[in-house]
């Protein structure tokens, strides 16, 4: 277990912002994703778990060891971490084979130990028959690899991952993801990944922490929090939500009902608690969520008609934009089928409708 | 012809270069690696030499290694034989005058290693001085080799430093900058052009074999 609390910050200096990062959360067993814009502190706080930067406050707990302690002055040189630690490029030494690269890590292992587990952790990320090559000479699957191996071999309490899959071509992604699966599974190694990659922290995530200013936003698993953002900040970072500024005008707890005026637009929505009649509030509804139809002769009651004022189209989906800056996602093949509508009829299921 | 001051000087030129490059690995690993107090004073004196005029370096050595001086009783008490003025003192002089010229180059070369390889060796639990010797330095052999060979003809051509600490003693302390100066003060005008011929063609052979060093683009970060 890894408990994490840390603050540094930085002075403005020329045309750069300054920059506070004030972030406390833990990494347990699996795969912990730190997720965040670009800018939010990631890549930083993993320097400073790894040791590679020194911060202005906080402590960092590993396995009940303490790497930090700012108030008592202790500050573990990286050497001393246990922590291992994948780079985007790899980092293997480009002048050692891929053997020598691991044996070299593993210097300080007696010699028989050190070439049984640097032979069996070849063997078993599949670089034996390669092993010989310096890392210019292989393809970048099994630098990948090879530096997985090598961040293994000095058996790291936490594996620290900055963005391993930048660059990655899908089918590298996805062997990437296999191993990720074999470190929690096989080697039962904690990991903690930054990514910016919505997709690849659903993928990965057991536990997420949303990094927003160089502050945890939310928590929890990636579905808790694509259920609940905590946030707008949140919400729009996830980039799935439209975020409404609405008031309430009727609240019905028996009915667990209430209503909701938005541009004009009356909403019905589930009963609020600790909210009052008349408070302004933003909803969040997930454009996956609303009910879009083409308008067919007259609208029927309770539905909201509004004009398609531009669509865009992804791999799998449609986006469609309505006026009022609603986006509303379509699977493809139902709005090609109906793609020279203007008038659409939108229904906002009830439970869809969150309130941050 | 007598081949004394040619084969002096490059005798000297190799002895100083391995102390050079031994100091300036020191230095450079300490200014680039460590943080501590004064790091800022131990950079400024490093580049000292540099800017002080050779005679007042001269000065300077022969007050701190002088025969009167207490490190020359030392060093007479132990060997027999005064420092200054013999060929020792040329390879201080030599030293003095490339050390810190190759202490920048070094210092310029390793801090040029992406840093990415040596947090990567910090975090596989690799101990600073291993880092040092087996990740930075392979990683810029060749700008050190390059910088080598400059501060190879850099010692050969000392002259300041070397006339105020060795002296110019013909067939002991000598050096080919000093004899080239003797021949010209002494109306030796062939003599003075075959030295400068000899100096001026390990000068080019050098740069062109430094030149020829630039680190290959695999080593590069």
């Amino acid at each position: 277990m890894l408990e994490v609390r840390l603050q540094k910050r930085f002075a403005p200096a020329g045309d750069a912002a300054g920059f506070e990062l004030n972030a406390q959360f833990q990494v347990g067993a699996g795969t912990t994703v730190l997720f965040g814009p670009s800018g939010s502190g990631k890549s930083l706080t993993l320097d400073l778990i790894a040791g590679f930067s020194k911060p202005d406050g906080g402590r960092i707990l590993l396995n009940d060891r303490l790497l930090v302690d700012v108030g008592t002055g202790v500050f573990l040189p990286p050497q001393q971490r246990g922590c291992g630690y994948l780079f985007q490029r790899h980092a293997l030494f480009p002048h050692m084979s891929l053997r020598e690269n691991l044996a070299f890590a593993a210097t300080s292992l007696p010699k028989l130990e050190r070439h049984r587990k640097v032979t069996q952790l070849l063997e078993s990320f599949r670089l034996t028959e390669i092993a010989g090559r310096k890392p210019n000479e292989v393809s970048g699957g099994q630098r990948q690899r090879c530096s997985i191996a090598r961040a293994l071999v000095v058996e790291p309490a936490v594996l620290l991952l900055d963005e391993p899959s930048t660059g990655l071509d899908t089918t590298l992604r996805h062997e990437f993801y296999e191993i990720l699966a074999r470190l929690r599974d096989e080697f039962a190694v904690p990991v903690l990944l930054v990514t910016h990659d919505l997709e690849e922290a659903f993928i990965l995530a057991d536990q997420m922490h949303v990094l927003i200013d160089g502050r945890v936003a939310q928590s929890g698993s990636p579905r808790e929090i694509l259920n609940q953002p905590a946030s707008a900040g949140v919400a729009n970072l996830l980039g799935l939500f439209n975020l409404l500024p609405a008031e309430i005008k009727q609240l019905d707890p028996g009915a667990n009902r209430s209503k909701l005026k938005w541009n004009d637009v009356d909403l019905e929505g589930p009963y609020y608690p600790a909210r009052l009649l008349g408070d302004r509030v933003t909803v969040c509804v997930r454009r996956d969520e609303i009910a879009v139809t083409p308008k067919m002769g007259k609208a029927e009651k309770g539905s909201l008609v509004l004009t398609l004022e531009a669509a865009s189209e992804t791999a799998r989906t449609a986006l469609l934009h309505f006026a009022g800056g609603l986006i509303v996602e379509l699977p493809l093949e139902e709005f090609a089928e109906n793609r020279h509508h203007r008038e659409w009829t939108l229904r906002f299921p009830t439970s869809s409708l969150r309130i941050l | 012809m007598d081949y004394f001051p040619l084969v002096l000087s490059l005798e000297v030129a190799i002895a100083a270069t391995a102390i050079s490059l031994t100091i300036a690995l020191l230095v450079a690993w300490a200014l680039s690696f460590l943080e501590f107090r004064g790091k800022d004073l131990l950079d400024a004196a490093i580049s000292l030499p540099l800017v002080l005029p050779p005679t007042v370096l001269g000065y300077y050595l022969l007050i701190v290694l002088g025969r009167e001086s207490w490190l020359g009783r030392v060093w007479e008490s132990l060997t027999g034989s005064p420092l200054v003025f013999t060929p020792k003192a040329a390879v201080i002089a030599a030293v003095v005058h490339s050390a810190p010229l190759l202490t920048k180059y070094l210092r310029a070369a390793i801090e040029s290693v992406d840093p990415i390889y040596i947090k990567a060796a910090r975090s596989l639990g690799l101990p600073e001085w291993t880092i040092y010797l087996r990740v930075v330095l392979p990683l810029c052999q060749r700008a050190i080799a390059a910088s080598a060979v400059l501060a190879f003809a850099r010692s050969l051509g000392d002259f300041g430093v070397t006339i105020m600490i060795a002296g110019n003693i013909p067939g002991k302390t000598q050096t080919l900058s000093v004899a080239i100066y003797d021949a010209v003060e002494s109306g030796n005008a062939s003599l003075a052009r075959t030295l400068v011929l000899i100096v001026s063609a390990i000068g080019l052979l050098v740069v062109w074999l430094a030149n020829r060093m630039n680190p290959p683009q695999a080593l590069r970060s």
